[in-house]
């Protein structure tokens, strides 16, 4: 299996001496390609803060990240937003469109900032499109559409670069549950038959029940791992709830 | 405490009081230059008849200030509006910590009274410095002596900006106050949650209006150029004039709506880069910003018009006036007053001498008036013909009812002037102008009023035009007017003197005017000038204009150091007060742009940190904000750069034979200084506020 990202005994610190905050506490973990990987944890137990990390907007006070072949912490200026622009893709809890363009202009912006041929363009948007059953909605504003096909145009831009790793950060998080239910799938879609790699954070055990692996942390460490292996989502779903039950936090996502 | 919360405020968003504090210290600087004018050195080095002139533009200007007062006054308002915006969650938070809406506004009065006077202090200095350039300016205007050159204040200036000042701050103090009060807590803390809805325009219907915006526009710079002719009377302007805003206001409406559906045809140009980002950006701000644009494209036309069109005049005016005034004194008198006449509805019955001497020339009138000739050299004295058999009606002759009906305004009673060719001649050596020489039959045309001339050539324009001057038939020896006059004046206003062969019966009655060149037989201009006061009509009158009044003679004359005077002085003021109010336009339209640009920036920060999030680099965003700004700040630029073509050309024609449209160089290029320097630094300061602004 080739290895996409390789975070290796990162730290972040803040505050200062005498009052230090320890985020992110020596964690280490292994993505492989074509994973589908969840975080989980309460809220302030550092899961923000290491997809930050790893998608450069913060830095890590120590530890390496590698994504390929590259240690991203050592990265600067240019080459930075180089990695993130084309080794990345974001998708966000708010969405993130820009009203003023349509969704296939959005889709679009993420290739035209790469410098990729107009003809081009076209092609794989629309084939993206396609893909996430998005094809109606292309000329539309997104203040038109509902949340769910909302953050499906947010996947088509983030995946439509072909990047390496695809950061989710709650995806879920502003959506009901019908939507978040579609918009999981397409997850699962891109994950197995395109074999994108997904690094996603989500406090919501339902949504985390579709990757592959769940890593959770608390306080800043990773507390347990579990794999879904050959068992159902229903029956991963009931491993996470445990897990939380034993983690102690967030009592309310237990339904 | 109230001061320290104030002080800190200002320091903290010294970057948001940028634009601000620019148009206050501009405008301070501005009025105290504009209202300064009388103490500066260059004024008190010009001669005493200029001063008269001064005083009259110190008054015009005193006045113009009050008009600059109240247009500063209303974008200082603004500009105070827009800052007090920027920081609605701001007091928001004040008053969820208890702060009452008084206290707030006190500490929003401090703020006010410390930028006021910080600006106004600053405004000061740097408005006293460049009044020391200024009066470099003006005494290039005035031609006054600078050889020596002291450092000006002028307290009475200053005094009257720092009232005039404190009377804006204090309607500023009220409008805020009166804003807060207004506000309530839940609105200031939720100011910045705004969910927009991006209305777009039908793209068919943007292009629609567009082409006939651009119609309306076009039309409209047709009639004031080349249908420039029809326009004769004030009424006649108007329509072109609604027809320029309605167009402006039409095309700003549609403008973006057309580019970007013209562009996204382009697929290469409109998925490239930020390109589709910033064109988005646009259509939809112009949205908001149509009248805005309008009012601010309308303004910046009437500054590049103003501006250019005023130095150009006076640029012709300056070189007209050398030329048009080759000797130092013309004096002229009615020959054969009859045993009376009518005048303004009154008869009047001249004495028996003032008949005899009418029937004399000029220079026996001099004489027998205890004038010592030696005063005068080069003197030469010819007369001038007319008759009522020939007036413009006759001249226009078959064209006349055509002519007419194109200018109802016209006195076509006007006699026209005859001279013998051999006086001109005599004449137009002093002069040192174009000598002509005549057949026994013929005649020549002279007129340089532009419009007058062409009048005269569509009828010239026939070929061997006869006319019959006393008796006897003459024609044209060319088949257009010529070059020349016989009388000093300002500017080429010789509106037809007709030339005729030495052995023309002309008869004694047709004698209307003896006219008298000379020079004062002095070297130096002070001898010219103590020779002037001799000629010169003022309280303390020489011998020969005491004797000329107890005898009632009335002689008429024109002298070329006060033409000059005159002449200088008034287009200086009209120079001057074109400036100021040029440069207060300016300043107004591109703090309104600016404020503009940065509460748009504020307001779409979430879009620049979505560019920032998928991947953008700063200097792409910069890129796009750049574009995106110089797009805003050149719009309205462009198109008044075109509306100013049209508008200049107009000006022109309007003063025909005042400004030619050659002299109009060098004041574009300081036309173009002005703006670029004020419009370009304002363009400057918006985009790096606004790079600040996204950045937090």
């Amino acid at each position: 299996m080739e290895k996409i990202l390789e975070v290796s005994n990162i730290e972040k610190y803040y505050g200062n001496k005498s009052n230090l905050t320890k985020a992110i506490n020596n964690i280490s973990f292994n993505v492989n390609k074509g994973e589908f990987v969840g975080i989980m944890g309460a809220s302030g137990s550092g899961k923000t803060t290491l997809l930050n990390c790893i998608s450069t907007i913060d830095r890590v006070t120590s530890g390496h990240i590698i994504v390929g072949n590259e240690d991203i912490t050592k990265l600067k200026g240019n080459k930075l937003n180089k990695y993130r622009r084309e080794e990345l893709g974001f998708i966000f809890q708010d969405f993130n469109l820009l009203d003023t363009l349509t969704c296939y202009e959005n889709i679009a912006l993420a290739l035209t900032i790469q410098k990729v041929n107009s003809k081009d363009i076209e092609t794989r948007v629309k084939d993206i499109a396609k893909k996430l059953e998005i094809q109606d909605i292309l000329d539309k504003y997104p203040y038109q559409v509902s949340g769910g096909q909302k953050q499906r145009v947010a996947l088509a831009r983030a995946i439509i670069t072909n990047p390496k790793l695809i950061l989710a950060d709650e995806p879920t998080g502003a959506l009901d549950s019908k939507s978040a239910r579609q918009l999981l799938e397409s997850f699962k879609y891109l994950n197995e038959s395109m074999n994108a790699t997904v690094l996603m954070v989500t406090h919501d055990a339902f949504t985390a029940s579709y990757a592959n692996r769940i890593l959770f942390i608390k306080d800043g460490k990773i507390f347990n791992e579990i794999l879904k292996g050959d068992s159902s989502r229903k029956e991963f779903f009931e491993k996470i709830i445990d897990v939380q039950t034993l983690l102690g936090g967030d009592l309310n996502n237990v339904i | 405490m109230l001061f320290k919360l104030s002080l800190k405020n200002m320091k903290k968003s010294i970057k948001d009081f940028a634009i601000y504090f620019l148009t206050l210290v501009l405008g301070v600087a501005i009025f105290y230059m504009f209202n300064s004018l009388d103490s500066q050195q260059a004024m008190l080095e010009v001669s005493q008849s200029t001063r008269q002139i001064i005083k009259l533009m110190l008054g015009m200007l005193g006045f113009v200030s009050v008009f600059v007062a109240i247009v500063l006054g209303l974008l200082i308002v603004y500009a105070n509006n827009f800052l007090i915006n920027r920081r609605k969650k701001e007091f928001g938070i004040y008053m969820t910590l208890g702060m009452g809406k008084r206290q707030i506004s006190k500490v929003i009065l401090l703020e006010t009274l410390l930028v006021g006077i910080m600006s106004l202090a600053v405004g000061l200095v740097i408005g006293i410095f460049a009044s020391q350039f200024m009066s470099i300016l003006v005494a290039k205007l005035f031609e006054a002596d600078m050889s020596k050159f002291h450092f000006v204040f002028s307290k009475e200036a200053c005094i009257k900006t720092c009232i005039y000042f404190a009377v804006m701050y204090l309607a500023v103090m009220i409008f805020n106050t009166m804003t807060i009060s207004r506000y309530k807590l839940i609105n200031l803390l939720n100011a910045t949650k705004k969910n927009e809805k991006v209305k777009m325009k039908n793209p068919f219907l943007a292009v629609f209006v567009f082409l006939f915006g651009s119609t309306i526009l076009g039309y409209a710079y047709w009639k004031v150029t080349a249908d420039v002719h029809s326009i004769n009377t004030a009424e006649k302007m108007l329509p072109p004039i609604i027809m320029g805003i309605i167009g402006t206001i039409l095309t700003f409406w549609s403008l973006s709506g057309f580019i970007i559906t013209l562009i996204q045809k382009m697929k290469n140009i409109y998925f490239k880069g930020t390109n589709m980002f910033v064109l988005r950006q646009i259509n939809n701000k112009i949205n908001t910003t149509v009248v805005s644009m309008s009012v601010i494209c309308i303004m910046l036309f009437m500054t590049i018009s103003i501006l250019s069109s005023s130095l150009a005049l006076r640029n012709t005016m300056q070189r007209d006036l050398i030329e048009m005034t080759p000797v130092d004194l013309n004096l002229y008198k009615t020959a054969n007053l009859p045993e009376s006449y009518m005048s303004y509805g009154k008869e009047i019955r001249p004495t028996e001498q003032q008949i005899e001497d009418s029937r004399h020339p000029i220079k026996d009138t001099l004489i027998n008036n205890n004038l010592d000739m030696n005063v005068l050299k080069d003197v030469v004295e010819i007369e001038v013909y007319a008759t009522n058999d020939l007036t413009w009606e006759t001249f226009f002759g078959n064209k006349f009812d055509e002519i007419k009906k194109e200018f109802p305004g016209l006195d076509y009673g006007t006699a026209e002037e005859i001279v013998k060719i051999s006086d001109y001649n005599k004449m137009a050596k002093l002069y040192g102008i174009n000598e002509y020489q005549l057949n026994e039959d013929e005649y020549i045309i002279l007129c340089d009023f532009d419009s007058q001339k062409e009048l005269r050539n569509r009828v010239l324009i026939q070929g061997d035009y006869p006319l019959t001057i006393a008796e006897k038939v003459y024609k044209s020896k060319y088949n257009e007017c010529k070059d020349g006059y016989i009388t000093m004046s300002t500017s080429h206003t010789n509106t037809g003197i007709i030339l005729v062969p030495d052995n023309c019966p002309l008869t004694e009655e047709m004698k209307e005017m003896y006219l008298l060149s000379a020079n004062y037989n002095a070297t130096t201009d002070e001898g010219k000038e103590e020779i002037e006061k001799i000629f010169v009509d003022n309280a303390d009158s020489s011998n020969l204009i005491k004797s000329l009044n107890d005898n009632g003679i009335v002689i008429d004359g024109l002298t070329k150091i006060s033409i000059m005077e005159a002449s200088v002085g008034l287009t200086t003021i009209a120079v001057f007060i074109a400036i100021y109010l040029g440069i207060v336009f300016l300043i107004a339209s591109s703090a309104i742009l600016s404020l503009k640009q940065l509460t748009d920036s504020s307001d779409n920060k979430q879009r620049y940190t979505i560019l920032r999030k998928i991947g953008c680099d700063e200097k792409m965003i910069n890129k796009a904000l750049f574009r995106q700004i110089g797009i805003f700040f050149g719009a309205p630029l462009l198109l008044a750069i075109i509306h100013s073509v049209f508008g200049i050309k107009f000006a022109l024609s309007l003063l025909s034979g005042l400004a030619k449209a050659d002299e109009l160089l060098p004041s574009i290029i300081v036309t173009v200084i002005i703006i670029g320097g004020i419009y370009g630094t304002y363009f400057l300061a918006t985009y790096f506020e606004s790079k600040n602004i996204i950045k937090e």
